[in-house]
C-alpha cells in the first residue's frame, strides 16, 4: 500500500519536523508547561499511561457547580425531560458527617475503574476500558440493556431517554444507548492534557494526570498526601481519587 | 400408555377464535407500546436513570423464570420416571417454550436499541452473565424443541429420556444464570448474594407449576376432556412444597442480611419502612403468595375443590409478581451506598435518597403483551400439535402410576 519513495518520506519527516519545531517555539510557553504528552494520532493507546483525576474536597467550593456546567457544555448535554431522565455525567454530591457535622461537597463521575463492573457485565462488549484506563461505551454496539447501570457502584451512567439533536461532532451520543463521563477522551487524545471539569474549576480542585507517571503532579500529590477511592472495599482500583475527607 | 390417545383441538369454535382474538388485542397493545417507546425514547416510561429496570423486567423475568419451571412436569415424568405425569409432558414442554418466548419478547422490546438485537446475538462478552443467559435461552429453545420432538414422534421416542435429562439440567443452569444476573451485582445491597441463584431456581419451580396448573385446568375444561383428581392432587401438593421452599429461601436471605450491620438499611427498607415495597413484601409475597396458597392446598376442606386449587395457583402468580417487584424495583429504589454509613449525602442525581418509580401504561402494556404472547403460542400449539390426552380420568391414570 505504501507508494511513497524514500525521498517522499524524508521530505515529509523534514517538513513535519520543521513545522513541529516552529510550532514548539511559538507555543512553548503555553503548551510545554503541561506535564501530559500528546499521543501521536497514529500510535495506539497504550498502558504506559493511566489517566485519572485527583479531587481535593477541601478546595471544592460550597455551592459551586462549574465543573458540571463545563461538562454539559463540552459534551453537549442539555436538559430534556427532567432530572430523573436527563443524563448527568458529573454531579456535585453534598456530604455531611453524621457524627461530627463536618460538611463538604465533591464532584462524582465515572471513576474509570481498573476492574470496571460495567465492562464485566456488558453482554456485547460495548462497555470497554481502553489500555490507558479510560472506561467508555461503544455507542455502535450498545443495545441499551442498562445492565451496566445496574452494575455501576457509583451510579455514574445514564441512558439517553430521548431523541437528541446537535450532538458535538467529537462526542457521538444517541437515543437508547448508555453513556457516562469519557474523561474528555477527545481532549486527552488531542493532547490537551486536561478535562473540561478540571479546566473549569476556579479552585483547581480537580487535577487531571497520569497515575502511571511517577513524575506527574497527580502522582506526586498522591504520594505526598495520599488519596481515597470511593467504595474502596470493592477493590476496583479507581482512576478517580479524592483528598480531603 | 397404549390406550392413551393424544389429540389436537379443532380450533374452529367461536370461543377458541375469540380467545386468540382476546390475546391478539394484548399483542396489539404491546406493539403500540413498543413502537411508542422506541420512537419517543424511554422518558415516556416510568423508568429513569435511577430505576433502570422497571415493570417490563418484572414481567419478563417472571415469564423467563416460570418457563423453566413449567418444564417440571415433563422432567418429573422423563427424568424421574413418574408415569403419572407423562400424559402432561407435551403441554409442559410447549408451555415452557411459550413462556420463554413471551418473556424474551418483553425483554428485547424494552431495549434502548431493540433494532440491534443482531448485535446481542453476534457480539459476546463471555465474562457477562447476561451474555451467557442469551446462550442459555437460545439453547433452551433448541433442547426443549428436540425434547418435544421425542415426545411427539414415536420413531425418536427412545431418546426422550436423554432429551428430557438434558432439558432438565439445562433449565437448572438457565435459572441459575437468571438469578445470577442479580447475584453478580456488587453495587447494590439487595443483590450481591450467591443465594439469589438457587432462590431463582425455587421461584421457577413455584411460578412455573402455578402457570402450568392454570393452563392445564383451562385446556382440559374448555376442550371437554376429563381430568381426574389424582394427578391434580399430586400437582397441588407439589405446588405447596415449592411455595414453602420459596418462603424458606426468602427467610434465609433476609435473616442473613439482618445479621450483617451494613445491610440493616436495605432490610429495614424492605421489611419495615419501604412504603410500597414493604406492603408488597408482606401482603403480596408473604400473605397472598405464601400463606393463602399453603392454606388452600393443604387444608383438608378447601383443597378438595378445584376452584380452591386454581385460586391457590393464581395467588402464587400474584405473590410471585410482588416478590419480583420487590427484588427488582425495590432493590434499585434503595440508594446505592456511595460513602460509608458515617456520612449522609445528597445530589441532583438522587444520591442517598429512595428513588421514585411508578410504572407507566406503556410498560404494563408491553409486559401483558408478553403474557398474551405466551398464551397465544400455547393455544395455537394445541391446535397444530397433539398435545393433550383425550382423557385423564383417575381410572385411566391410576393403573399406570
Amino acid at each position: 500500500m505504501n507508494s511513497e519513495t524514500p525521498i517522499d518520506q524524508y521530505r515529509r519527516r523534514l517538513l513535519g519536523g520543521s513545522v513541529a519545531a516552529l510550532a514548539g517555539l511559538t507555543l512553548a510557553p503555553g503548551v510545554f508547561l503541561q506535564t501530559v504528552q500528546a499521543r501521536p494520532a497514529d500510535e495506539p493507546v497504550s498502558d504506559r499511561n493511566r489517566w485519572g483525576l485527583l479531587i481535593d474536597t477541601n478546595k471544592c467550593a460550597d455551592g459551586c457547580n462549574r465543573c458540571v456546567t463545563a461538562c454539559n457544555e463540552e459534551n453537549g448535554l442539555k436538559p430534556m425531560h427532567g432530572p430523573t431522565t436527563d443524563p448527568q455525567w458529573i454531579r456535585i454530591v453534598k456530604v455531611k458527617s453524621k457524627s461530627t457535622g463536618y460538611q463538604f461537597q465533591m464532584p462524582v463521575m465515572c471513576q474509570h475503574c481498573e476492574h470496571p463492573p460495567c465492562v464485566d457485565v456488558c453482554p456485547t462488549g460495548a462497555s470497554f476500558k481502553r489500555a490507558d484506563g479510560i472506561v467508555l461505551v461503544d455507542r455502535h454496539i450498545c443495545i441499551g440493556c442498562r445492565y451496566c447501570m445496574m452494575a455501576c457502584p457509583y451510579k455514574a451512567r445514564s441512558l439517553v431517554h430521548e431523541t437528541l439533536t446537535d450532538q458535538k461532532p467529537y462526542m457521538p451520543r444517541g437515543k437508547g444507548t448508555v453513556e457516562s463521563c469519557t474523561l474528555c477522551v477527545h481532549k486527552v487524545d488531542r493532547g490537551d492534557g486536561t478535562t473540561a471539569c478540571a479546566e473549569a474549576c476556579p479552585e483547581q480542585a480537580i487535577l487531571f494526570g497520569d497515575l502511571n507517571d511517577s513524575g506527574s503532579e497527580i502522582s506526586r500529590r498522591l504520594e505526598q498526601y495520599g488519596g481515597r477511592q470511593l467504595r474502596a472495599d470493592l477493590g476496583l482500583n479507581t482512576g478517580v481519587r479524592y483528598q480531603g475527607f | 400408555m397404549k390406550n392413551l390417545r393424544y389429540t389436537s383441538i379443532d380450533g374452529n369454535s367461536p370461543a377458541y377464535l375469540g380467545l386468540l382474538g382476546f390475546f391478539g388485542l394484548f399483542l396489539l397493545a404491546a406493539f403500540v407500546a413498543f413502537v411508542n417507546m422506541e420512537h419517543e425514547g424511554h422518558w415516556i416510561t416510568g423508568m429513569n436513570n435511577q430505576i433502570v429496570w422497571g415493570m417490563p423486567h418484572v414481567f419478563a423475568i417472571f415469564l423467563i423464570v416460570a418457563a423453566s419451571g413449567a418444564l417440571n412436569v415433563a422432567s418429573i415424568a422423563s427424568v424421574f420416571g413418574k408415569k403419572l405425569y407423562k400424559p402432561l409432558s407435551r403441554l409442559s414442554a410447549v408451555l415452557a417454550v411459550a413462556l420463554l418466548a413471551g418473556g424474551l419478547a418483553v425483554l428485547v422490546l424494552d431495549l434502548g436499541r431493540a433494532d440491534r438485537l443482531i448485535v446481542a446475538m453476534t457480539y459476546y462478552n463471555f465474562k457477562s452473565i447476561f451474555a451467557w443467559n442469551i446462550i442459555l435461552y437460545n439453547g433452551f429453545f433448541l433442547i426443549v424443541g428436540l425434547y418435544l420432538w421425542t415426545m411427539l414422534d414415536w420413531q425418536v421416542e427412545k431418546y426422550a429420556r436423554v432429551a428430557g435429562t438434558a432439558a432438565f439440567i439445562w433449565r437448572l443452569i438457565l435459572t441459575t444464570g437468571t438469578g445470577s444476573i442479580f447475584g453478580f451485582l456488587v453495587s447494590r445491597q439487595a443483590y450481591d448474594s450467591a443465594l439469589l441463584a438457587p432462590m431463582f431456581v425455587i421461584l421457577s419451580f413455584s411460578f412455573g407449576l402455578a402457570i402450568f396448573m392454570l393452563v392445564m385446568f383451562a385446556a382440559f375444561k374448555w376442550t371437554g376432556r376429563p381430568l381426574g383428581d389424582l394427578v391434580v392432587n399430586r400437582l397441588k401438593n407439589l405446588l405447596g412444597v415449592f411455595v414453602a421452599a420459596t418462603f424458606y429461601f426468602s427467610a434465609v436471605y433476609h435473616l442473613t442480611n439482618l445479621y450483617m450491620t451494613k445491610k440493616h438499611g436495605i432490610e429495614s427498607f424492605i421489611l419495615l419502612d419501604g412504603g410500597i415495597y414493604t406492603q408488597l413484601f408482606w401482603w403480596g409475597q408473604i400473605v397472598i403468595g405464601t400463606l393463602l396458597p399453603l392454606l388452600l392446598v393443604y387444608c383438608p376442606r378447601p383443597s378438595k375443590h378445584r376452584f380452591a386449587i386454581g385460586l391457590a395457583a393464581v395467588l402464587v402468580i400474584l405473590g410471585g409478581m410482588a416478590n419480583l417487584y420487590v427484588i427488582i424495583i425495590g432493590g434499585q429504589a434503595y440508594p446505592i451506598p456511595l460513602l460509608p454509613a458515617e456520612f449522609e449525602y445528597s445530589s441532583t442525581f438522587f444520591d442517598g435518597v429512595v428513588a421514585g418509580y411508578s410504572p407507566s401504561k406503556w410498560e404494563i402494556m408491553l409486559g401483558l403483551g408478553g403474557v398474551a404472547l405466551s398464551l397465544f403460542i400455547v393455544a395455537f400449539a394445541l391446535k397444530i400439535f397433539r398435545l393433550l390426552p383425550d382423557d385423564l380420568s383417575d381410572n385411566l391414570v391410576s393403573s399406570k402410576s
